[in-house]
């Protein structure tokens, strides 16, 4: 099955007899794809296989699994809105406290606390409006962002530890996948000429200029770092926080979630790693669209990705 | 013109399809049936950490250093109840424990014959489903020591542990509200498992369950049922007061709190 993924790749490449079969195929599925009949070669080439079926499935998986996780995950949080550092809670200073404090409209008022600062987010944190609400409600994460909506621990746990699986099991599979066929060697991990240009390529990023050409064709070097450090340290690390909350399985090794700090730290580790996945997703989504939305989108979809033309291509005849 | 045609049916998807999307979740978030498919997974978890870590794993023990200054009470802190008010008045003296069921020979104890009886004592972890965690100090009698003496019969399956506190008002409003939970059998020969009688060496707070109190601490707090008035060893839950095996999962907690 990989092998003839990878001969696929390379038909798409070149300009042999099956590329023609191919488009031709992809564009009976995507009439808006199709080129016009005069359409130089160099247009057709530039139609690039780009991502794998297995990775495909497995990122749409990814999708909806990381969105019931994080929003029955904050289910959870609101029953406990603090976070401490150790392996039992120290009330009285919590590293982070979600809260409301009465305010002068006889309304509760969010407030969360980091440290000993306090930062106003009512409206979001702490306190926040219902659906139609004429009242705003004490909670630490709003209604739209939570799952149920309406505060229900037993719920959020149903769905969080019932999706758990289905998110892990897709993970193990995705990681089992990207080091059997070679997409982590071949695809994810930088070489070190590209490794050297890691300054040009965040210069790049910030002034949004995007690689075209053949370039398009390989990802580029941070977000190699970036997929890297997503796949490698931030998924273990939240997998391995929420298990270390687990008190049956805290019976392992005679307590090894004291390597992350106690049970209390996994939980902070566990939703820290949340934020940190819920930026990256944030970014990945915001490059989605600046790169291309539509390109980008059937690439994940259809695996066909279009390379954005080069200059020194156009000016060619 | 084809792009714009498709970046507004892009638009109008992606407008319609989030909150649509959040409308699905709380509506399948709202059925019972989907909610009880989905609390399946606790099988499956159960199945996967007795694999992973055998029946006899001990839960982490800590120090005298690491006990908690106030060990934090959750639930009921003052059963509402006039039996209670009245044991709790004469020093639990009138207090028994009624040991019955599925057993060769049931039993009563009272206080001082449980404290009389061989002893544990762990300074373990208490971990509340909300979130938090709070290390105390527990002696009590060993489940399985008490087991041994009213020798379960080979048909059962689980204890369950009824309780004095009334969940839902007082005695009088809601006499059938007492609080309960159940353990499967593994569970309660676990040499970790006892019904305690002292917290931080100190007899056992009202607010933490006196006078006895179940400690499984492989599983979460609400396991873990204070007030204990009546052991029962039973064949199956589903014939008992909600049928899920506790106060908490007849409302749709797990009944496998090992998670």
């Amino acid at each position: 099955m990989l092998r003839r993924f990878g001969k696929h790749v390379k038909d798409a490449l070149s300009l042999a007899p099956p590329v023609s079969r191919n488009l031709a195929m992809l564009h009976r599925l995507h009439p808006q794809t199709m080129p016009s009949a005069t359409a130089s070669t160099a247009a057709q080439r530039r139609l690039f296989y780009r991502h794998r079926l297995p990775v495909r499935i497995m990122h749409w998986i990814n999708v909806i699994t990381f969105f019931l996780m994080l929003m029955s995950g904050l289910g959870i949080f609101n029953a406990h809105p603090h976070l401490y550092w150790g392996a039992q809670s120290d009330f009285g200073a919590p590293l982070l406290s979600i809260g409301a404090r009465p305010g002068p409209d006889g309304q509760p008022h969010g407030v969360t606390q980091i440290g000993s600062h306090v930062v106003n987010t009512d409206g979001v944190l702490g306190a926040s409006g219902g659906k139609g609400a004429a009242r705003k409600i004490e909670r630490a994460f709003p209604i739209w962002a939570t799952i149920p909506g309406p505060q229900s621990l037993a719920t959020a746990r149903n769905w969080h530890l019932f999706f758990a699986w289905i998110f892990v099991l897709n993970g193990i599979a995705y990681i089992a996948y990207t080091v059997l066929s070679g997409h982590l060697r071949r695809d994810l991990v930088p070489s070190r000429p590209e490794l050297r240009g890691i300054g040009r390529s965040l210069l790049d990023h910030l002034l949004f200029r995007h690689p075209a050409g053949a370039a398009a064709k390989r990802y580029n070097v941070l977000q190699n770092l970036t997929y890297l450090v997503v796949i490698f340290i931030l998924l273990p690390l939240i997998v391995l926080g929420g298990l270390g909350m687990s008190p049956r399985l805290d019976t392992l090794f005679g307590g090894w979630v004291d390597l992350l700090g106690g049970r209390q730290s996994a939980r902070t580790l566990h939703f820290a790693a949340a934020c940190l996945l819920l930026a990256f997703v944030a970014v990945h989504i915001f490059e989605v669209i600046v790169t291309g939305l539509w390109n980008n989108v059937r690439s994940m979809i259809t695996g066909y990705y279009r390379l954005p033309p080069n200059k020194d291509e156009e000016t060619t005849p | 013109m084809i792009s714009m045609t498709r970046r507004r049916f892009l638009r109008l998807a992606a407008g319609s399809a989030l909150p649509g999307a959040l409308a699905g979740c709380d509506r399948l978030a709202g059925n019972d049936a989907f909610n009880s498919t989905l609390r399946r997974a606790q099988f499956l978890s159960q199945r996967a950490q007795r694999l992973l870590t055998g029946d006899d794993a001990l839960a982490q023990e800590f120090t005298e250093d690491d006990i908690a200054d106030e060990f934090r009470s959750n639930g009921t802190t003052m059963p509402d109840s006039r039996l209670y008010r009245q044991l709790l008045g004469g020093q639990f003296q009138a207090w028994r424990l009624q040991v019955a069921g599925l057993v060769g020979r049931p039993a009563q104890y009272s206080l001082a014959e449980l404290q009389a009886m061989p002893s544990r004592t762990q300074i373990t972890r208490h971990d509340c489903v909300e979130g938090w965690s709070a290390i105390g100090k527990w002696t009590g009698v060993p489940l399985r020591h008490l087991l041994a003496r009213v020798q379960p019969l080979p048909m059962a399956r689980y204890v369950v542990f009824h309780c004095a506190d009334p969940m839902d008002g007082s005695d009088v409003q809601a006499p059938a509200s007492t609080y309960y939970e159940s353990i499967g059998l593994a569970e309660a020969l676990h040499p970790q498992t006892i019904l305690a009688y002292a917290l931080n060496d100190e007899p056992l707070p009202v607010e933490n369950g006196a006078p006895l109190r179940l400690r499984v601490e492989r599983q979460l707090g609400y396991k873990q049922a204070k007030y204990l008035m009546r052991i029962d060893l039973v064949e199956r839950l589903e014939n008992i007061r909600g049928g899920n095996g506790g106060y908490w999962e007849d409302l749709g907690y797990e009944w496998y709190a090992g998670i």
